[in-house]
C-alpha cells in the first residue's frame, strides 16, 4: 500500500501556480528523494501533504487518509522537520523536544537521550543561543525520537556538518530497515544518491522525472571518457551521443544505453588507449534537466 | 465543531503559560499594584467629604470628560467613585494594550517565524493554536478581574464595596477580552505581527477617540466603542452589569469570527492584499537611513495621523470648556484672578503633556527598532557592508529626532487648528505650536536614554516602556493627585515649561537638549564597543 500519494496536486497562490499537477507515490519502507531548483515547489508540496496548506486541486493522501481533512489523525504517525527551523528564543532545546513529544501524544522511548548524545546537542541551552545547525538538530531529534511511520523532512541536513550528516544518514537507514517511509527534499545530491531508493525531480511546480536512480540513469545513459590514438571522427553526429567535450584528446560524452553497442564499435576503430565509464551522477542528471528550461527558478 | 480542529488545545494552553510564566504574572501584578496604590493614595490625599467634593468640582468639565470619561457619582464623590471615574478608562486602555501584545506574540509572530508550522505538523488541530491563545488570554482577563476585585476589597476602604469592586474588575477584564479578540481578528487579516499590532492599536486609539467625541456630545457615539461601554458600568456608583456582558459577548463573537477566518486561510497568508513590490530599490532606500525609514514608514505615518487626530479632538474640547465655564461666572473669575490666565489657557499644557508623552512612543519605537533588527540577525547584513556602527545607529537616531518634530508638531497643529476655530478667546496658533514644541528636548532625552541602553545594556531596552509609563503617571496623575514635586522631576517632561501659563524657559530647554546629547554620545560609545549579537 502507498504510504503517501498525491494525484494532480495543484496549488495556487493568488494567480501564481506554485504546484501544477504533482503526482507522487511513496511506498512503505521507501526513502524518497525530492529534488528541484529553488522555488520549484518542494516545500509547498510538503506543506500541502501536512495539511498546513490547502490544495487548490487534486488529492493528497497519507496512509490512505486525506491530508487536509484528517490532518490530526495523520500527524500522530508522521514526523516533520521544516526547512527553516525557528524555535522559541526563551525555551531550551530540551523543553522544545519534550513539547513536541507530548503534543504528538507519544512518550519518549529512551531514544531521546541517545539521539541527543549522537547529535552532540546540549539540551539545556536556550534556543536563542543555538547556531543554525543546532536548531536543526533540535528539530531532527524531536522528529527522530518519535516512532513515526512516515518522516517528512525538508532539507534536513542543510545546516549540519559532514559528521552529523553521517549520523543523520545512519538513522534514516535504521528507520528504513524498520519498514518506515521517508520523504526528503534536498539540495545535497550526493546524499540523496546515497540514501534514497527513489527520486522525483520537480521544476516550476511540475514533476519532470521520477523513478529509481537506476531508472533515471537508464534514461540518460552512461558517461564515457576515452582517449584514442587518432582523434575520433564523426562522434558528434553519432546517434545516442550527447554532451561531447574534448580536452587535448581526452573526450568525454554521454551515451544512450540503447546505442551503447554501436557507439563503442565506432570508437574502437580509432585505437582506444584509455577508457572510463561511469553512471551519471545525480548532479549531472539534475543539471541536464535544469538547463533544458531557459527560465529556471519559477519566479521564486 | 469537528473535534479534529481543536485537538491538542489544552496541551498548547499549558505551553503558552509555560512560555509566559514570568510575563503574565508581571503584567497582572503591575495592574493590581497600580490600582491598589492609587486607591490607597486617594484616601490619604482626600481625607474628608469636603476635599473630595472640591475634587469633584474640578472634574466637572469637558476636558476631563474627554480624557477620563463622563462624570458619574460626582455629587457624592466617594473614594470608590473617584477611583472608577478617574482610573477605569486609562487602566482599561493599558489592559487592552497588554492583550494586543500578548495575542500577537502567540499568533502572528509565531506564524511569521515559522514556529507554528512545526506545531501544525504535530497532531494538533487547525484551530488549536488560536483557540488556545484566546482561551489563555480570556482566562488571564478573568483572573485579572477577580484578583483586582479581591485586592481592592482587601484595602478595606468603606466606599470600595464588594459589588463595586467586582464590577470594576470585570469592566477591566471584559475590555481586555474585547481587545484580545479584536487583535485575533487582525492577526488573521494582516500577514505580519507588526501589522497585527499596528492595526489593533489603531483600533484601540479609535475606540478611545470615538468614546471621547461621544461622551462630549449626547453619548450615542460612545456606544460604538468598547471603552465607551465599560465606562457605563459606573462602578461603585450604580454598578451596572450589562456593559460587562455586552463587552464580553462582543469579545466572544469576535473570537468566533477570528477562528472562522483562521480556518479559512492558509498558514502564512492573510486576507489583506499583498502587493507585488518593485524590482529595484528606489533612490531613498539605498542608505541606512532610507532603510530605517522604509522599515517604519507605515507605523510612523499612522502614529502621526493618530496624534493629529487626538490633538484635533482635544482641540474641539476647548470650545466646550469655554462655554461651560461661561455659565459659572464666579468660578471663572476666581481661577482667572488667581493666575491671570483663562481656563482654556490653563488646560492647554495639561493636554499637551499627555500628547507629548504619547507622541514619544513612536519616537522611541523608531530608535529601538535597532534592537529588534539586531535580535533577528538583520543588523549583521548592514554592518557587514561598508557601514559604520555610528552611521547605522545615527540613522535611527536621526529618524527618531525627525519623527519627534513631525509628530509633536502635528499634535500641536491639531490642538491649535481646531481649538482656535471653536473658541472665542483670541489665541494664536503660534502659541499652540510653542506649547507643543517645548516638549521636543524632553523627547530627545528619552531618545538619549534609549540609546544609552542600546549601547550599554541592550537586554534592558524594554525598560524604556516602563520609563514612559512612569513619566505618564508622574505627569498626568501627578497633576491630578498632587504628587510631590520631585516625582515629576524624575522624568524629563517634568522640566518643561507649561506654555502658555509659564514662559518658555530657553535655559532649561537647552539644558535638556545638552543632556540628550551627552546621553547619546555615551550610548554611541557603548554601541561601538560592544558585540552585535542575536540574543
Ligand atoms: N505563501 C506563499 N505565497 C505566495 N507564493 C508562495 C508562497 N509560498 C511559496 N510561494 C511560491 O511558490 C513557489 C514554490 O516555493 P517553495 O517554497 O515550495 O520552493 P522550494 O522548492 O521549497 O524552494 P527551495 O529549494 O528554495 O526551498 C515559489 O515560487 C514561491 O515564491
Ligand atoms: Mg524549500
Amino acid at each position: 500500500m502507498a504510504m503517501l500519494k498525491t494525484t494532480g496536486l495543484t496549488k495556487m497562490f493568488g494567480d501564481f501556480k506554485a504546484l501544477d499537477g504533482v503526482d507522487l507515490e511513496v511506498e512503505a519502507g521507501e526513502v524518497f528523494g525530492f529534488i528541484g531548483p529553488n522555488g520549484s515547489g518542494k516545500s509547498t508540496t510538503l506543506r500541502v501533504l501536512l495539511g498546513i496548506l490547502q490544495a487548490t486541486e487534486g488529492k493528497a493522501e497519507i496512509f490512505g487518509l486525506d491530508a487536509w481533512k484528517d490532518a490530526v489523525e495523520i500527524h500522530k504517525r508522521v514526523a516533520y522537520v521544516p526547512g527553516d527551523v525557528n524555535l522559541w528564543p526563551n525555551l531550551t532545546g530540551g523543553e522544545v523536544i519534550d513539547l513536541f513529544i507530548k503534543l504528538r501524544g507519544g512518550k519518549p522511548d529512551g531514544k531521546r537521550e541517545e539521539l541527543i548524545r549522537r547529535f552532540d546537542l546540549d539540551p539545556r541551552k536556550k534556543c536563542r543561543a543555538y547556531s543554525k545547525g543546532n536548531r536543526q538538530k533540535v528539530a531532527l531529534v524531536a522528529a527522530l525520537c518519535m516512532d513515526a511511520d512516515l518522516y517528512i523532512l525538508d532539507e534536513p541536513t542543510s545546516g549540519l556538518d559532514p559528521l552529523m550528516e553521517r549520523v543523520f544518514q545512519d538513522y534514516i537507514m535504521e528507520v528504513k530497515a524498520k519498514g518506515k517511509s521517508v520523504l526528503l527534499s534536498s539540495h545535497i545530491l550526493s546524499e540523496v544518491e546515497k540514501i534514497c531508493d527513489k527520486v522525483a525531480i520537480i521544476q516550476q511546480g511540475k514533476i519532470i522525472e521520477t523513478g529509481t536512480l537506476k531508472e533515471l540513469r537508464h534514461l540518460t545513459g552512461t558517461i564515457v571518457q576515452v582517449e584514442t590514438k587518432v582523434p575520433i571522427a564523426g562522434l558528434r553526429e553519432l546517434k545516442g551521443v550527447s554532451g561531447v567535450t574534448d580536452e587535448d584528446g581526452a573526450v568525454s560524452f554521454q551515451a544512450d544505453t540503447e546505442e551503447l553497442d554501436a557507439i563503442m564499435r565506432h570508437i574502437s576503430a580509432f585505437g582506444i588507449t584509455r577508457m572510463d565509464s561511469s553512471p551519471p551522477t545525480l548532479e549531472e542528471l539534475f543539471i541536464r534537466h535544469y538547463e533544458k528550461v531557459d527560465h529556471p527558478g519559477g519566479g521564486g | 465543531m469537528d473535534k479534529g480542529l481543536v485537538q491538542g488545545t489544552s496541551a498548547l494552553m499549558r505551553f503558552i503559560v509555560q512560555r509566559d510564566r514570568l510575563r503574565l504574572p508581571l503584567w497582572l501584578l503591575s495592574f493590581i499594584a497600580m490600582t491598589c496604590i492609587i486607591a490607597f493614595a486617594f484616601t490619604g490625599l482626600y481625607q474628608n467629604d469636603a476635599e473630595r467634593q472640591a475634587m469633584a468640582e474640578t472634574m466637572r468639565n469637558p476636558a476631563m470628560t474627554a480624557m477620563v470619561g463622563p462624570g458619574y457619582g460626582l455629587d457624592n464623590y466617594t473614594i470608590g467613585a473617584m477611583l472608577s471615574h478617574e482610573m477605569l478608562l486609562m487602566t482599561a486602555v493599558v489592559v487592552g494594550l497588554m492583550n494586543i501584545l500578548l495575542l500577537s506574540r502567540h499568533t502572528r509572530a509565531d506564524e511569521e517565524d515559522g514556529r507554528l508550522e512545526m506545531i501544525r505538523s504535530l497532531p494538533v488541530g487547525r484551530l488549536s493554536n488560536l483557540l488556545s491563545v484566546l482561551l489563555v488570554l480570556f482566562g488571564v482577563n478573568v483572573l485579572l478581574s477577580v484578583l483586582t476585585a479581591l485586592s481592592l476589597m482587601a484595602l478595606n476602604i468603606r466606599s470600595i464595596d464588594a459589588e463595586g469592586s467586582f464590577v470594576y474588575g470585570f469592566a477591566l477584564g471584559s475590555a481586555g477580552m474585547a481587545f484580545a479578540a479584536i487583535a485575533a481578528v487582525f492577526a488573521q487579516l494582516s500577514q505580519s505581527s507588526r501589522g497585527t499590532v499596528g492595526l489593533s492599536i489603531t483600533a484601540l486609539l479609535l475606540a478611545y477617540i470615538i468614546r471621547a467625541i461621544g461622551d462630549l456630545s449626547d453619548g450615542t457615539l460612545s456606544l460604538f466603542s468598547p471603552l465607551g461601554w465599560i465606562l457605563r458600568t459606573e462602578a461603585y456608583v450604580t454598578n451596572y452589569w450589562w456593559p460587562i456582558f455586552l463587552t464580553a459577548g462582543a469579545a466572544l463573537a469576535l473570537a468566533l469570527l477570528a477562528l472562522y477566518l483562521n480556518s479559512a486561510r492558509d498558514l502564512g497568508s492573510g486576507f489583506l492584499p499583498v502587493r507585488a513590490g518593485r524590482a529595484h530599490a528606489s533612490k531613498g532606500l539605498e542608505n541606512p537611513f532610507g532603510l530605517a525609514f522604509r522599515l517604519q514608514r507605515t507605523g510612523l505615518i499612522a502614529w502621526a495621523a493618530g496624534l493629529l487626530l487626538i490633538g484635533a479632538s482635544y482641540g474641539s474640547v476647548l470650545g466646550d470648556m469655554e462655554s461651560f465655564f461661561e455659565d459659572i461666572d464666579l468660578m471663572q473669575q476666581l481661577i482667572v484672578q488667581q493666575s491671570g490666565f483663562s481656563i482654556t489657557e490653563q488646560f492647554i499644557p495639561v493636554l499637551m503633556s499627555v500628547m507629548a508623552i504619547l507622541g514619544t512612543i513612536p519616537v522611541l519605537m523608531a530608535v529601538l527598532k535597532v534592537k529588534g533588527e539586531e535580535t533577528n540577525g538583520r543588523l549583521e547584513h548592514i554592518l557587514s557592508k561598508a557601514v559604520s556602527k555610528n552611521r547605522l545607529l545615527g540613522s535611527y537616531v536621526l529618524l527618531a529626532v525627525l519623527a519627534s518634530f513631525v509628530i509633536l508638531g502635528l499634535a500641536g497643529l491639531g490642538l491649535g487648528g481646531v481649538g482656535i476655530s471653536v473658541i472665542e478667546e483670541d489665541l494664536q496658533l503660534a502659541m499652540f505650536m510653542k506649547a507643543a514644541l517645548a516638549y521636543l528636548p524632553a523627547a530627545w532625552v528619552m531618545v538619549g536614554v534609549a540609546v544609552l541602553l542600546l549601547g550599554w545594556a541592550p537586554r534592558f531596552t524594554g525598560l524604556m516602556w516602563l520609563y514612559i509609563a512612569f513619566s505618564f503617571i508622574a505627569i498626568y496623575f501627578g497633576e491630578l493627585f498632587q504628587f510631590p514635586d520631585w516625582v515629576q522631576k524624575l522624568t524629563p517632561y517634568g522640566y518643561v515649561a507649561q506654555v502658555p501659563v509659564e514662559a518658555v524657559d530657553w535655559g532649561i530647554l537647552s539644558a535638556l537638549a545638552a543632556a540628550a546629547a551627552v546621553l547619546l554620545i555615551i550610548g554611541f560609545m557603548g554601541f561601538n564597543k560592544r558585540d552585535i549579537s542575536q540574543s
